[in-house]
Formats: C-alpha cells, structure tokens, sequence
C-alpha cells in the first residue's frame, strides 16, 4: 500500500520573477501527527529547495512561524494537516509585505516594538545596594497574562485596522505596552500615554476582537487596547487635575 | 543595488475574507437599524410638538403595517446588537475580581445581557403602566 499523501499549496512570491504573488502546489506524505510546519520542511528538503520560510523552535516558543494557514493567522508548528482533510492552503501573514514565500517584512512591527518602551522605566533613580525589586504574587498577576507575548504577529494578521493602516500600533505592541504600565516596578505610564493618545495609537482599533481569538499564548490584545481607550480618555478629560511638567506629558 | 521588492498585498474587499470578519461587519451593520429607530422615535417627538393632528398621524403612521414589519426587523437587529455588544465586553473591560478571582469572561457576558434583559422588563412594566393607568 502507498503512503497517504497530502497536498499543500503554497503562495508563493520570488521577487526576482513574479511580479505578484502565485500559488503553488506539492504534494507531501501524510501522517496524523505531521504538523504544517513539517510539511512546509519536507518541501523545502525534498521537493523544492527554493521555498523560503521562518521557523526555529517547533514548540509555539520562539513565535517565528506565524502564516495564514487556511486563510486563518497561525503557527505552523502548533497547526496539523489532520485538521485539513481537503488540502491545505499557506500564505505569508496577512497585514504584511510579502518579502519572499511565506517570509513577511518585520520591520516596521520592530519599529513599533521599541517604540512602546518595552522595559522597565523606574518610578525613581535606585543604588545597586538598595537590593532588587520585591514584587507579591498579586502584583505578578496583574500583567503576567500580557507577558506570555511570543511576538509572532498573529494579531496583527487579524487585525484589519492594521492592514488597512499599517502605522498603527497594533495589538502586540500595545499588549506589550501595558504590561509595562501594570508592572508594579514601573513608573513609565505618562511617558507611554502620548503614543497611546496618538494618530497611531490605540483609538485605530474598532473591536473586531479577532486578535485575542487568533494569540496562540492566551494574551488577550484587545483587553489592552480597549483598556488603553479608556485611559486615553481618562488622560484627556483628567489632565488639567495633575500637577504639570511630567515628561513625555502635554496639555 | 537592493533585489528587494516587497509584495503588499491589497486590502480591497478584506472583511469578505474570514467569517470572523463577515461577522463583525453584520453586528456593526447593525448599528444602521438602531439609528433607523432613533430617526423613528425623533419624528415622534417632533409631531408630538405639533399638536394633536400630527401626533395622531404618526401614531396611525406607526400602527401601519410596513412600519410594524420595519419595526420587527429593527428589534430582531436591536436584540442581536445587544447581543454582540455583551458577548464582547469582556475584552474591553479591565479585568474584574471578586475575592481575589478573575471573573470569567463568560460570566461577564451573562451578567451584562441578565442586566439588560431585567432593565428592559423594568422599564417596559412601568410604560405599561402608566400608559394602562391613562387610559382609565
């Protein structure tokens, strides 16, 4: 008996001769625990060495593979061919320019990264000798779920506010952004406000929801987007209550 | 010189591309029948203003039977907006705890449309009775 086989197609774009990007198909041995990442390695190893794709871990870590898969935004390695009795169809993430196959333009999604001040912005200058930072359980809670951020891209594939607006901020980086500002060691939510507040900021988003559907780690973007709404708002109408020359601060 | 030239792909027709996307287009859409009936209620104030002949028009003009089965596809909408609007007000809500627990985003939903469901009885008892009692 020969080996059950699966057909995979793939959008396929090498900027050196397409001038669009065109489908293409290969077939591949199925197996029950063969994962769309797997198939996409057996292409490239076997079939066609000129397939390019992002993948490291295998294990939904690393956040390198997000694709539409189905025309759904998802990881490759945590995505089976199982589920696709039909055949299955993979296109680079949507939302983002195509660089090469299912290799998409990250920059901007990096720009937009460092631009929220992902770090610790201390409350007030603290001597090493003044030991580290004590945090309860509590306190931990409070953003733990919006540290789970692998940075795939998924959201942003989800999101059509992004597409149809790509210097949006976007789900991710917001998601990012206020589990800094929960972090009970950080004191740098005024300085992050004035992106928030801004053309690019958290008000582009409409509430399709679909971002936290699609998160393959249980972050849920949308809760910090539409709760940065609300302290957007509450930084408007409350401004003139707090003592001025804050910095990153306007009134 | 650089070989890149990356694709973007167009954004024409975007909401026809995942069911998930067709959904938040009808519960948005729906929004045009809740502005429907503010129009609808608008009228009646302003023939209410007018005196008594307007006022009696627009009552024959609502008790006619287009305006009634424009009126039951308002509500079937309005229902359905409410609906959405609950079943997504957990993601825009920060989160809740009651005894140091995170409500259920599921809870939150119930809640919200139990509310809903008691303040549209509420209200729709004490028109009835005000307007049963005017009748006397």
């Amino acid at each position: 008996m020969s080996a059950a086989m699966a057909k995979v197609s793939v959008l396929r774009y090498r900027p050196e001769q397409d001038e669009v990007p065109v489908w293409q198909d290969y077939q591949v041995p199925y197996s029950d625990d063969m994962s769309v990442l797997t198939a996409l390695n057996y292409i490239k190893d076997e079939l066609d060495g000129t397939l390019s794709l992002r993948w490291s871990c295998r294990q939904a870590i690393c956040g390198s593979c997000g694709m539409m898969i189905g025309g759904k935004p998802s990881l490759a390695c945590k995505t089976f061919l199982r589920d696709y009795p039909e055949g299955i169809r993979v296109e680079a993430l949507a939302h983002f320019p195509i660089e090469r196959d299912l290799v998409v333009v990250m920059d901007g999604f990096m720009d937009k990264l460092q631009k929220v001040k992902p770090y610790i912005i201390p409350k007030e200058a603290r001597s090493l000798d003044e030991g580290e930072y004590l945090q309860t359980p509590a306190e931990m809670d409070l953003y733990a779920q919006f540290a789970g951020c692998i940075n795939c891209g998924l959201c942003y594939a989800a999101c059509p506010q992004v597409g149809l607006n790509p210097d949006f901020i976007g789900p991710g980086a917001i998601a990012l952004l206020h589990r800094y500002n929960l972090d009970s060691r950080d004191g740098g939510s005024a300085e992050r406000m004035a992106l928030i507040n801004s053309e690019v900021g958290v008000f582009n988003c409409t509430a399709v929801g679909y971002c936290s559907e699609v998160c393959p780690k249980m972050v849920d973007p949308a809760n910090a987007v539409n709760v940065g709404k609300m302290n957007s708002a509450r930084d408007y109408f409350f401004r003139f209550m707090r003592p001025a020359g804050e910095k990153g601060e306007c009134r | 010189m650089s070989a890149r030239k990356p694709y973007v792909r167009p954004m024409a027709g975007w909401w026809r591309r995942d069911p998930f996307f067709v959904e938040y287009m009808v519960h948005e859409g729906t929004a045009f029948f809740v502005w429907l009936y503010a129009l609808e209620l608008l009228a009646g104030v302003l023939c209410l203003a007018q005196g008594k002949a307007a006022w009696d028009a627009y009552r024959a003009f609502v008790a006619s039977v287009p305006l009634l089965i424009l009126n039951a596809a308002i509500f079937a909408m309005m229902l359905y907006h409410g609906y959405t609007w609950f079943k997504i007000m957990p993601r825009t809500l920060p989160p809740m705890k009651v005894g140091g627990k995170r409500v259920a985003g599921a809870t939150i939903t119930a809640l919200g449309l139990g509310g809903a469901l008691v303040a549209s009885v509420l209200l729709f008892g004490i028109v009835w009775m005000l307007t049963s009692g005017g009748a006397q």
